[in-house]
């Protein structure tokens, strides 16, 4: 007899659904307040270090849409393959082999190139996560292995890829030995938007992205074999809904769109092939794909406010000497509240012992 | 409704007053009577969603009241989980059993038992139990060698053993051949002559003439009535339970049976899964313009043959299935349609419709190529509420509009809904799997009719159900599958109810099985 119970809804509030997110972010800043206060700082100011300084300014916002790039190219892909119940868990490893690729190419025309080669590199990118995402793929159709594990462990194998390829293959002749490549040529990089910020071409694609996933999951069929998969893949079954051919497209998808964000790493904010590509975009993809319900508009949003999380965390560790942690913190309060709205709108919370036999 | 009692007579077994549960969007239970006394068989009445379930669950202390009381015996009480309904003396036979396929029948009474004690003293009691009462059964075989009778045998032991008071048996005869179906009346006579009150819910009407001394009808949600069944005719209590006249399909005669549609030739299948029925042998056809009825008891391979005629299951062998004489095993399901196909599954919720999405989105879920409801790989959703609205309007769909979700809708209406789907695409071809399976009166004839009006409009149509009462009155022809074995076909005007229920138990001219199944089944 437990003191405590859940008892579940019969039906769960649509409304609640779209509400949950923003009353998740309402209760993280109020429990910031609250952690603030309790460790000696003022509240207001070290929540405005964190939240508001960041993005008071054209360079900060340019930041805040540059982190959020990878993170919506990443989290769209992934979140068409969890509706259909394909988990790819690998993003980062898809991620790094487009920035493999992507980048390889700007190294192998160096000083040979033309308009042509940025449209290769975003290719080659797309193309090298495509190659990357396959394996899961097919080991899952052929082998029934599950794409889970496979996906992450590939994330391994592409990080000592990319780590031996700057260590030798692709290190700088002219870089005194550093494991870094050549900076790329002009033709090679990706052009900027917004002029004074870092925000480039890879912003419109990601965008482009957004839309276009909203109209793959809203209006066209394959959309809706996606949701009737990942709803009741028996009832696929029935209606004659290639699932093999849905979970190839899955990961290609997803695979191809992190290639996509990879390459854009290398040929935007960091111009070069180094051995930390990413800061961990492919992982944190999937929190921000399930924060923002799997839904495009969602996925943008969600990608904002992690991206804030990150330049936030950075800043108030630089003006209020708050500790490095405080990202993570705010990150898990996150998700902790997501989580636990997701709970309460699908059951109510009972108190007290059920009253025995009479 | 009832005379009280005089004051020196027993308080009756179970006495409900004023039963209430809310649903959200619901009122299951309305204020309902129900007296119980002891060592009576008393029916509960009622269609796919008048609330039994509800009833006997809050009974069983599955769910609980809002408001109401109920008296065990003439004390109060409320009864927490069904471990507490079982400390009053509360037994309850469930629809689904829940029993473990590779556990014994001891092992598997012993999980359900609050304090089974040692196995070998169990295994005895099982024995003795089962005995007493003409329930076969042998406590050490494992589970998936039993039939379904014999399935439920086990969980009846399983009550019996705690000496229930009140023994609550819900569609119990829904899974069995008529034989088996005689050989349960006479255990629960048995039951109630040594005091044990059963309370005995289903809605065949024959059945509860047969077997139950008193009747309570429930009708959305309230008691509408009370009789003596034995009083009544089946009519009646049918027309008391759905609350208007009842009309039986009309079946205007057969014409000259025309070509064959369907035909299967020696279909075999092997399946990895050992819980699997493998068909042997299958050959049987279905021409345009009659209805083929194909009986047995669940499990003896439905869910194959299902699959293999759907395209769900492919076959090695593309003659072995050929539809409008074209080899199709090897065939998906879209492929299959396009040759004029059209299905409708035996599960009607996760299978036939997707229970979270619109009726326009399970509208187009089987009708997306013979609608054209998707044009350039983008579905014309105008397009597919349309079709939906006109299934809802052409098969009278209780539901507030295409946008309902599949899941809101009863059973009955949902089957409509579907069975609506697959005959507006016009299809040669129709394949139901229990088509009126736990559907109410109201919607079970309308579906019916719907059915022979598709085979005498000329399409063919294959019905596999456990009904048997169903497939007389729809079937051109009948066969029986048993153990995977199909058995030859008789038109349904030349046999009996006796004689499909002696094929169902397996009495085949075939051999019998090397392994002496069907032996056993006799």
């Amino acid at each position: 007899m437990s003191l405590i119970r859940l008892e579940p809804r019969g039906q769960a509030s649509q409304a609640m659904v779209y509400l949950t997110p923003p009353l998740a972010v309402v209760l993280t800043l109020m429990s910031g307040f609250v952690l603030f206060l309790l460790l000696g700082f003022d509240p207001m100011k070290a929540l405005h270090a964190f939240f508001i300084d960041p993005v008071s300014s054209k360079r900060g916002i340019g930041e805040l849409i540059v982190k959020a790039t990878p993170l919506t190219l990443c989290a769209i892909g992934l979140s068409i393959g969890f509706r259909a119940n394909v988990w790819n868990i690998g993003a980062e490893g898809q991620l790094t082999v487009g920035a493999i690729v992507g980048g390889g190419l700007a190294l192998a025309f160096y000083g040979h190139g033309g308009w042509w080669l940025l449209p290769l590199m975003v290719i080659g990118g797309a193309v090298g996560g495509m190659a990357w995402a396959a394996i899961p793929a097919y080991l899952r159709l052929r082998f029934n292995a599950s794409e889970i594990l496979t996906s992450l462990m590939l994330t391994y194998v592409a990080l000592l890829l990319l780590n031996f390829l700057v260590h030798g293959p692709y290190r700088d002749p002219d870089g005194f030995a550093f494991p870094e490549s050549r900076l790329f040529e002009a033709d090679a990089v990706m052009p900027i938007l917004w002029l004074g910020t870092r925000v480039h071409l890879g912003a419109a694609l990601a965008l482009l992205a957004v839309a276009g996933g909203w109209v793959l999951i809203a209006r066209t069929f394959i959309g809706f074999q996606i949701k009737v998969i990942g709803l009741t893949p028996a009832a696929a079954g029935y209606a004659g809904f290639d699932q093999k051919r849905i979970v190839w497209l899955a990961l290609l998808l997803s695979g191809g769109l992190a290639g996509i964000a990879g390459m854009g790493e290398v040929a935007g904010p960091i111009g070069q092939i180094t051995p930390n590509v990413s800061p961990g975009y492919g992982f944190t993809a999937i929190i921000v794909a399930f924060l923002g319900r799997l839904h495009p508009v969602g996925i943008l949003l969600a990608a904002l406010l992690m991206a804030l999380s990150f330049i936030g965390g950075e800043a108030a560790q630089i003006a209020m000497g708050l500790p490095k942690a405080i990202t993570g913190v705010f990150q898990g309060m996150l998700l902790f509240f997501l989580l636990a709205s997701d709970v309460l709108i699908r059951y109510r919370v009972r108190f007290g012992a059920r009253r025995a036999v009479a | 409704m009832e005379s009280s009692p005089p004051a020196d007579a027993p308080p009756p077994r179970l006495e409900l007053r004023g039963i209430t549960k809310r649903f959200p969007g619901c009122l299951a239970n309305d204020h309902v009577n129900l007296v119980l006394q002891g060592g009576e068989i008393h029916a509960l009445l009622g269609e796919n969603g008048a609330g039994k379930s509800t009833l006997v669950k809050m009974i069983y202390g599955v769910l609980h009241p809002d408001s109401g009381s109920m008296l065990w015996q003439g004390q109060e009480v409320r009864v927490p989980d069904p471990a507490g309904a079982r400390r009053l003396g509360i037994g309850m036979v469930f629809q689904h059993f829940s029993l473990f396929d590779t556990l014994t029948v001891t092992e598997n009474i012993a999980l359900g038992l609050d304090n089974p004690g040692p196995m070998a003293a169990l295994a005895n009691r099982i024995r003795t139990v089962s005995e007493r009462y003409g329930l076969a059964l042998d406590p050490d075989r494992h589970v998936f060698h039993l039939s379904v009778g014999e399935r439920q045998r086990v969980e009846i032991v399983r009550c019996l053993l705690q000496d229930p008071k009140l023994l609550i048996m819900d569609e119990p005869t829904s899974v069995l051949t008529p034989q088996e179906a005689t050989k349960l009346f006479e255990t629960l006579r048995r039951l109630a002559a040594e005091g044990c009150t059963i309370l005995y819910i289903s809605h065949k009407l024959e059945e509860i003439r047969a077997l139950c001394s008193r009747a309570t009808v429930l009708r959305g949600g309230r008691v509408v009535g009370a009789c003596d069944p034995r009083q009544e005719t089946a009519r009646g209590l049918a027309e008391m339970m759905i609350g208007s006249e009842l009309s039986t399909p009309e079946r205007p005669p057969q014409g000259a049976a025309g070509a064959a549609r369907l035909s299967v030739r020696n279909l075999s299948t092997s399946s990895d899964n050992p819980f699997a029925t493998n068909l042997k042998d299958v050959t049987f056809e279905v021409r345009a313009g009659e209805i083929l009825g194909i009986a047995g008891v669940a499990g003896n391979g439905q869910a194959e043959l299902m699959a293999a005629l759907s395209g769900e299951a492919l076959i090695a062998d593309p003659a072995a299935v050929q539809i409008e004489g074209l080899p199709s095993g090897h065939l998906g399901p879209r492929a299959r349609r396009a040759l004029g196909l059209a299905f409708v599954p035996e599960e009607r919720l996760g299978r036939g419709t997707v229970p979270e999405l619109s009726l326009s989105d399970n509208a187009l879920l089987s009708g997306y190529a013979s609608e054209t409801l998707v044009t350039g790989g983008m579905v014309r959703f105008a397009k597919a509420r349309a079709y939906a609205e006109t299934i809802i309007k052409g098969f009278n769909v209780v539901t507030h509009g295409h946008k309902a979700e599949a899941r809101s809708l009863s059973g009955g209406n949902l089957q409509k809904f579907i069975i609506g789907r697959e005959i507006l695409q016009r299809p040669k071809l129709l394949i139901v799997g229990q088509p009126t399976w736990g559907v109410d009166a109201g919607a079970a004839a309308a579906i019916h009719q719907a059915l022979i009006g598709l085979a005498r409009s000329g399409a063919a149509v294959l019905v596999i159900s456990q009904d048997l009462d169903e497939l007389f009155v729809l079937s051109d022809r009948i066969s029986v599958l048993f153990h995977g074995r199909l058995s030859d076909s008789r038109p349904t005007h030349e046999t009996s109810v006796e004689r499909i229920g002696l094929l169902m138990g397996g009495l085949f001219a075939t051999p019998p099985d090397e392994d002496g199944e069907i032996a056993r089944a006799l």
